[in-house]
């Protein structure tokens, strides 16, 4: 195998971190080739600078045995190197076609007038060829996200791109358009192209890729034939140990009367449309009740109407027995709900404040930490402290500002902020997405623990492995309604799958 | 090729390194002008120092140009920390200039003890008032708030001018022979004036330490109360102000009232302290509520640092005022006034982003 894509010795140093120390990583043409670690790990960066959005501080890259420097985007573009990025970069207001020419600097893209028609016909083409039709006159914005990543598929195949970078394709996707991904995937691979997979999840690299490096800490550990690879295996070299993979454990607390209910909940979303459609739950004591869903099907309206982030059109929310007026997130605090948003870091966080004020971020009017007008700066640092010490959290101390701790450690944050709270409901939105494998362990051990004692939770994840290692009913949301209930314990990942997908459950 | 990239963190010692390296590039970029239009540079330093701190006068007459120009730092400072662009300040001073003639006006020649507090009190209301349109416009229809607070301002200044030079109002003075011929302003009553203090040969204008302690005051309120932590929230992450609960509107209303009360009193100050009438022309001219940005800007929105600014920043004015002369045209003042705020705020930029020098060279026909 002749190696299309190679890089030698990359390291890259951001103040205080090592992102990149010395990696080695080769892809060869023909290959998908997955690229594996926690995060923090070094996969963005060394995709960074695979894309030119990085130089190497020390390092070289080399494209079919010639070394380049790429100093821009541009010159990565040029070079055959395309990337789908996580957060996709599209224009809404625009078209398939359109997008798909946009930043073309070389072809269609480039001419004063363009012709539509001839990208349009291009863009069908590609999409029946490698059998991830759109229609190239839609718009973006019409366009659900697993229509969105097909688009950006195409442009990398209009630009004619010899290396395709992935980063977490899969987040967006549905089990059975996930699968259907990796097909397309296999045939560019085919072609000759070559694949780069960014994932953390094992049975994803396990499924779709020929090799696999393994990233730890800024280095590469190990790049090995994946079919030598077992997601054990696998994972404990992303982490270095051991791990218990994400299991079920036997529930140990009661459940009890209903403490979260919602009755034929409307909302709206941003855009304006109904997107929360008559959703009708209920989450008893000591119960976690897990929403699985493709992303963008209403969790994040369903989150923020239940915490009252987010006015109800229609429908009740209520909370050990008291009925809400909704809107207003102060009366759901009051009332005990507690909220781990999707967002952590500009929703759950002040990020430019102190780990300090960030803890009491919600409790800052209680008679503990004021004094007549005054905050009693002092209990707080104090209390910041205890937290940090009591939930872990590693990176600084009371006075760092929030932002500057790694996303496991903030999640901490949060967490440590909403249990001592003490409330009655939890409503935590994908609460492991971006952590590394010890962090999921930590979170999905609070959250075992707040169950246990007696908290009723709401628990939102695209992540099917999690939903199934924490639930005790799952309840499958498709366009803003819940289209069917499973007992944990009997689910099968086909069943939820298909009513991920709209299908129904029979 | 020259790319700006953002600092991830900001040391320690380019906070003091690059105020003294604008400064010196400043002085600079000035010997240059200076030298093109045959100015002798060190002589003029010399008496641009000196006329600006160099003696007593001199410093008297900064601490007057201080005045207002903290009460406008304060302004700006105060609603710039939540992120919320009050441009208004100079609208804002007119209103409380108005408000604050009115109520020394109106109280007569009876006591200071009532007149200096009725005129503080009626300065803030004025500005608070103005400030609260563009306020509710923002909390309740999300317009934006630099647009309408700008706006304002000559609304402010048509409002002001109109009632001397183009109504017979309240303020106007209609009885004096000359003020028939050039429309001013009523004298306000001596009860009126704002008591100076003496500290030595220094005279401490009382809109000084009024400033001063407002200064205090917002520090404190700011740093230690739980509105202060709300504001920070807010100024922070509106999505996360939201989701613990607070009340964002409110403190919308709550700030920019503050904002405006505060460059109220400055106008209110500029009735008592030194002006003694509502004096539109002189108050239009100064430009103080624009000043009043740029002094924010510069102290960091900190309060303290906005009362040394604006001492600064008064003894440049004021230095300009007396080096313009037969052989130094204004113009020239206005330059050099220009060049040192040019490099301020440049400077400002630097603690934030750092410039970095690359290679022009593309080198990617190897890939090809």
């Amino acid at each position: 195998m002749s190696a299309a894509v190679e890089l030698r010795g990359i390291t890259k140093r951001f103040p205080g971190v090592v992102a990149n120390d010395d990696v080695d990583f080769a892809a060869a043409e023909g290959e998908v080739h997955a690229l594996l670690g926690e995060n923090g790990a070094g996969k963005s960066t060394l995709s960074n600078i695979l894309t030119g959005l990085y130089r190497p501080d020390d390092g070289e890259i080399l494209i079919r045995g010639n070394a380049v420097s790429f100093h821009s985007p541009r010159d990565a573009l040029d070079a055959g190197i395309c990337m789908v990025h996580q957060h996709f970069r599209l224009v809404p207001p625009f078209t398939v076609a359109e997008n798909v020419i946009l930043g073309d600097h070389r072809g269609e893209g480039k001419k004063l007038v363009v012709n539509p028609r001839k990208i349009e016909r291009r863009v069908a083409e590609l999409g029946e060829r490698y059998r991830i039709a759109v229609d190239p006159r839609a718009r973006i914005w019409q366009l659900s996200l697993g229509e969105q990543q097909r688009v950006e598929i195409l442009k990398a195949l209009y630009r004619e791109a010899r290396i395709l970078i992935l980063d977490e394709p899969t987040a967006v996707l549905t089990p059975q358009e996930a699968a259907s991904l990796f097909e397309t995937l296999r045939v560019m691979a085919d072609e000759g192209r070559t694949i780069i997979f960014i994932s953390h999840k094992l049975h994803e690299v396990k499924a779709v890729s020929d090799r696999v490096t393994v990233l730890r800490g800024g280095k590469n550990v190990e790049t090995v034939l994946t079919k030598d690879a077992t997601p054990r295996s696998l994972a404990a070299l992303m982490v270095g140990r051991e791990v218990n993979m994400a299991e079920r454990v036997a529930r140990t607390g009661e459940v009890g009367d209903p403490v979260l209910e919602t009755d034929d909940l409307w909302a709206a979303g941003d855009r304006g449309s109904e997107t929360l459609r008559g959703v009708s739950l209920s989450v008893r004591a000591g119960e976690v009740v897990a929403i699985a869903g493709v992303a963008g099907n209403g969790q994040r309206e369903l989150a923020e109407t239940v915490t009252g982030m987010r006015t109800p059109t229609r429908g009740t929310i209520t909370v050990d027995g008291k009925a809400l007026h909704g809107g207003d997130p102060r009366e759901a605090i009051r009332a005990g709900v507690a909220h781990v948003p999707e967002d952590r870091l500009h929703t759950g966080v002040a990020p430019s404040l102190s780990i300090a004020s960030n803890v009491v971020l919600k409790s800052y009017r209680g008679r503990e930490v004021v004094k007549g007008p005054l905050l009693r700066l002092r209990t707080i640092r104090e209390y910041a402290a205890q937290l940090i010490k009591r939930y872990d959290v590693r990176g600084g101390g009371p006075d760092l500002p929030a932002r500057r701790l790694s996303g496991g450690n903030l999640q901490k944050v949060v967490i440590a902020r909403e249990f001592e709270g003490k409330p009655r409901v939890l409503v935590i939105a994908s609460p492991t997405r971006g952590l590394d494998v010890a962090a999921i362990e930590t979170v999905h051990r609070y959250l075992r623990d707040a169950a246990s004692e007696g908290v009723g939770v709401l628990l939102i994840s695209e992540d099917l492995d999690e939903i199934l290692a924490l639930a005790d009913r799952i309840a499958v949301i498709y366009e803003g309604a819940i289209v069917g209930e499973l007992d944990a314990i009997s689910a099968t990942v086909e069943e939820i799958g298909l009513l991920m997908a709209g299908g129904s459950g029979e | 090729m020259i790319r700006i990239e953002r600092r991830l963190a900001q040391p320690k010692w380019l906070l003091f390194a690059v105020p003294v390296g604008s400064v010196v590039v400043a002085f600079g970029l000035m010997t240059i002008v200076l030298l093109i239009t045959h100015h002798p540079p060190l002589h003029t330093f010399s008496r641009l120092i000196s006329s600006g701190f160099g003696s007593t006068q001199s410093l008297n007459d900064t601490l007057v140009s201080t005045t207002p120009l903290i009460f406008t730092g304060l302004c700006a400072a105060v609603a710039f920390r939540m992120q919320l662009f009050n441009i208004g300040g100079e609208g804002q001073l007119y209103a409380g200039a108005i408000l604050g003639a009115a109520a020394g006006i109106a109280l007569g020649n009876h006591s200071s003890w009532l007149s200096v507090p009725a005129m503080i009190v009626a300065g803030a209301v004025g500005g608070a008032a103005l400030a609260l349109i563009p306020a509710i416009l923002r909390a309740f229809f999300s317009t934006n708030e630099i647009i309408t607070s700008l706006m304002l301002n000559y609304v402010g200044a048509l409002v002001i001018n109109y009632l001397i030079f183009d109504s017979l109002s309240y303020w106007r003075d209609t009885s004096s022979p000359t003020a028939k011929v050039f429309p001013q302003g009523k004298t306000l009553p001596d009860a009126a004036s704002w008591p100076a203090s003496h500290v030595g040969a220094l005279y401490l204008p009382f809109g000084l330490l009024v400033g001063v302690v407002i200064a205090a005051i917002v520090w404190l309120l700011y740093t230690r109360t739980r509105f202060g932590f709300e504001v920070q929230v807010i100024g922070d992450s509106p999505r996360a102000a939201s989701y613990a609960g607070m009340r964002t509107r409110r403190k919308i209303l709550a700030v920019m009232a503050l904002s405006g009360a505060i460059a109220g009193i400055g106008g209110a100050s500029q009735d008592g302290d030194i002006r003694h009438l509502l004096d539109p022309r002189g108050l239009t001219a100064a430009g103080y509520g624009y000043a009043g940005i740029v002094i924010a800007a510069l102290a960091r929105y900190n309060p303290f640092a906005v009362c040394l600014v604006a001492f600064l920043l008064g003894g440049l004015q004021n230095a300009g005022y007396t080096l313009q002369g037969v052989d130094f045209p204004s113009g020239l003042v206005g330059v050099m006034q220009g060049l040192i705020l040019f490099c301020a705020l440049g400077g400002e930029l630097l603690v934030r982003y750092r410039l970095r020098f690359t290679r022009g060279t593309r080198s990617v026909e190897a890939a090809a």
